[in-house]
């Protein structure tokens, strides 16, 4: 990057590091953070809507609905996560994979699960033989976000479902004594009221999906956890900066990332309580109230 | 092969007895139930030792934490933040890294009339290496559970101790410990599945499998990828987690009664079950 760089075997300690920190491998790793917020982004919302969805789902008044949203729920319960993770990318793939040969290709003859293989028409292949390598990445990246918010999901679910059972019964019958219907009591009542029952759930999900992203890495996502063993790894002389073996130097900076990370997390989560608290029957907004009179 | 054949070859495959090769083809039921059912031994072990050691350590930096003594308190508050703030993989990773650089000793001693010859190559081991890094983390974990409860003891039980003229180790093991086991009980139970979950970590981090000898994921994984169809090894998998747990909960819903069983019926607290993630 600097125009000393040319010849790093001259330079003394300092420049030799800055040259090194901004060689191009090292920009593809400062890159790799931003598909972990990138991650985050697109998980936390998803998983939220699903959570949401499932919770107003167990919540419905027709048996096979509220089913659906309590099997999903208790499906996460009572299994490493891990196995999730590794099952649903492949499910999904395969899933997409057969779904489409089923349209493209019906006249299709042969069996698509012969022995170990799984094959479908060459049509159908997602994403196609001949994509650019780009595509393939964002495939992988879409796949592991989606599977991502499944599991996280049926956490939120979890934790939204317990957040409207906590919203106090006497509020809710006040509404439906007003002559709200049930859909007004839900919208105007129920939801406006769960957030600050769901917010310590919620947190602590939050703060278990940031714990969750170097699991990308398992997904065969290229993030932090793959560059930080490819840079690390020892270089011999053939190379332009050679070095031992620095994947523990790696690692590290990789650790005090995630703790400053879950630290700001931490005290923003700490004010969001604060501010939901205002105006709410709680003993939190209690004392909001009283510190302000 | 058998389902009689496959258990004969394939149960202790984890520890490295039997047959010496995995399956390779023909793979069916009984062979992925079988081996898969042999790597949980590892998911055992992990998870019996680490929270067998953990707990006393966790009582012990849940106390440190309680001191007012900065110097105690501190290095307590640290420990369990580096340890809660950042993901079991990649303590997992660093731990393993950290151990490979270790030079290479061994030392021999002698252990209750046994000869041991210790090596520092074991701690790159998953058996002596994962297992420190899961005993760290489930204390931390716990301490912070134990921390919460002993924060959370009535007052008056404590004041009560002090009027009947209780103090120090006394107090401690009379008053303050059996209220403090008795309202983290709970919480600790969801540590416990927690932790025996993130044992299915361990070979998929960086930690080798040493001959092939992994855990039930490992080998799920192994299956899956052999013959490309996930439907039968991750719900194995799964169905063995699910029964683990519930051994947990049968267990620990044991000790819960007898912590409680001074008190009246209905107000028990009862165990409810809310296992997160990892971590």
């Amino acid at each position: 990057m600097f125009a000393f760089c040319t010849d790093p075997s001259t330079l003394d300690t300092f420049r030799w590091f800055s040259c090194y920190l901004t060689n191009g491998a090292h920009f593809l790793f400062y890159q790799s953070f931003l598909v972990v917020f990138a991650l985050l982004a697109v998980t936390a919302p998803t998983s939220l809507a699903f959570g949401f969805i499932a919770a107003a789902a167990s919540r419905s008044h027709i048996l096979p609905i509220s089913w659906l949203g309590k099997i999903y729920t208790a499906m996460v319960r009572g299994v490493p996560d891990i196995v999730f993770f590794l099952f649903f990318v492949l499910v999904l793939d395969q899933a997409i994979e057969y779904l489409r040969h089923q349209v493209t290709c019906p006249d299709w003859t042969e069996e698509i699960r012969q022995g170990a293989n799984f094959l479908v028409c060459p049509e159908a292949r997602t994403p196609s033989g001949n994509a650019p390598q780009w595509v393939h990445e964002i495939y992988g990246f879409a796949l592991a976000v989606f599977t991502y918010a499944i599991v996280f999901g049926a956490f939120c679910g979890n934790v939204l479902y317990g957040a409207m059972q906590a919203v106090p019964r006497a509020q809710l019958e006040t509404a439906e004594a007003y002559g709200m219907s049930r859909r007004q009591v839900f919208w105007r009542v129920l939801v406006p009221q769960m957030w600050i029952y769901a917010l310590p759930g919620l947190s602590n999900i939050w703060m278990i999906l940031i714990k969750a992203t170097p699991l990308l890495f398992l997904l065969g996502i290229e993030d932090i956890v793959y560059w930080a063993r490819e840079l690390g790894g020892s270089r011999t002389s053939a190379y332009q900066y050679p070095h031992p073996d620095w994947r523990f130097w790696y690692f590290l900076a990789l650790l005090v990332f995630y703790l400053a990370f879950t630290r700001v997390s931490e005290i923003v989560l700490a004010r969001l309580t604060i501010r939901l608290s205002r105006g709410q029957a709680t003993a939190g907004g209690e004392a909001l109230r009283k510190a302000a009179a | 092969m058998t389902c009689v054949e496959a258990f004969n070859a394939y149960a202790l495959r984890s520890l490295g007895m039997g047959e010496r090769m995995l399956p390779t083809a023909d793979i069916g039921f009984c062979e992925q139930a079988v081996l898969i059912g042999s790597g949980l031994i590892w998911n055992v072990y992990f998870g019996l030792l680490a929270l067998t050691f953990g707990f006393f350590f966790a009582v012990a930096l849940a106390v440190a934490k309680n001191q007012p003594a900065r110097l105690i308190r501190k290095p307590a508050e640290w420990f369990i933040f580096i340890f809660r703030g950042s993901p079991l993989f990649i303590q997992f990773f660093m731990a393993y890294e950290a151990f490979v650089m270790l030079p290479r000793v061994g030392i021999e001693f002698t252990l209750l009339g046994v000869e041991i010859a210790a090596e520092t190559r074991w701690f790159s081991r998953a058996w002596l290496g994962a297992l420190i890094v899961l005993f760290f983390n489930t204390s931390a974990y716990a301490a912070e559970i134990f921390y919460g409860a002993l924060r959370a003891i009535p007052r008056g039980d404590l004041e009560a101790a002090d009027a009947y003229g209780l103090s120090g180790w006394k107090k401690f093991r009379r008053i303050t410990f059996p209220t403090m086991m008795r309202l983290a009980w709970p919480s600790y139970t969801n540590e416990a599945i927690f932790l025996f979950h993130a044992t299915a970590l361990v070979f998929f981090s960086s930690f080798p499998a040493f001959q092939q000898r992994g855990d039930a994921l490992y080998y799920a994984n192994y299956f899956a990828d052999r013959t490309f169809n996930p439907f039968v090894p991750y719900p194995i998998v799964a169905v063995y987690f699910v029964l683990l747990t519930l051994c947990i909960i049968a267990l620990f819903g044991l000790i819960n009664r007898r912590l409680n069983r001074h008190l009246p019926q209905n107000q028990r607290p009862r165990l409810r079950i809310r296992p997160q993630v990892f971590r």
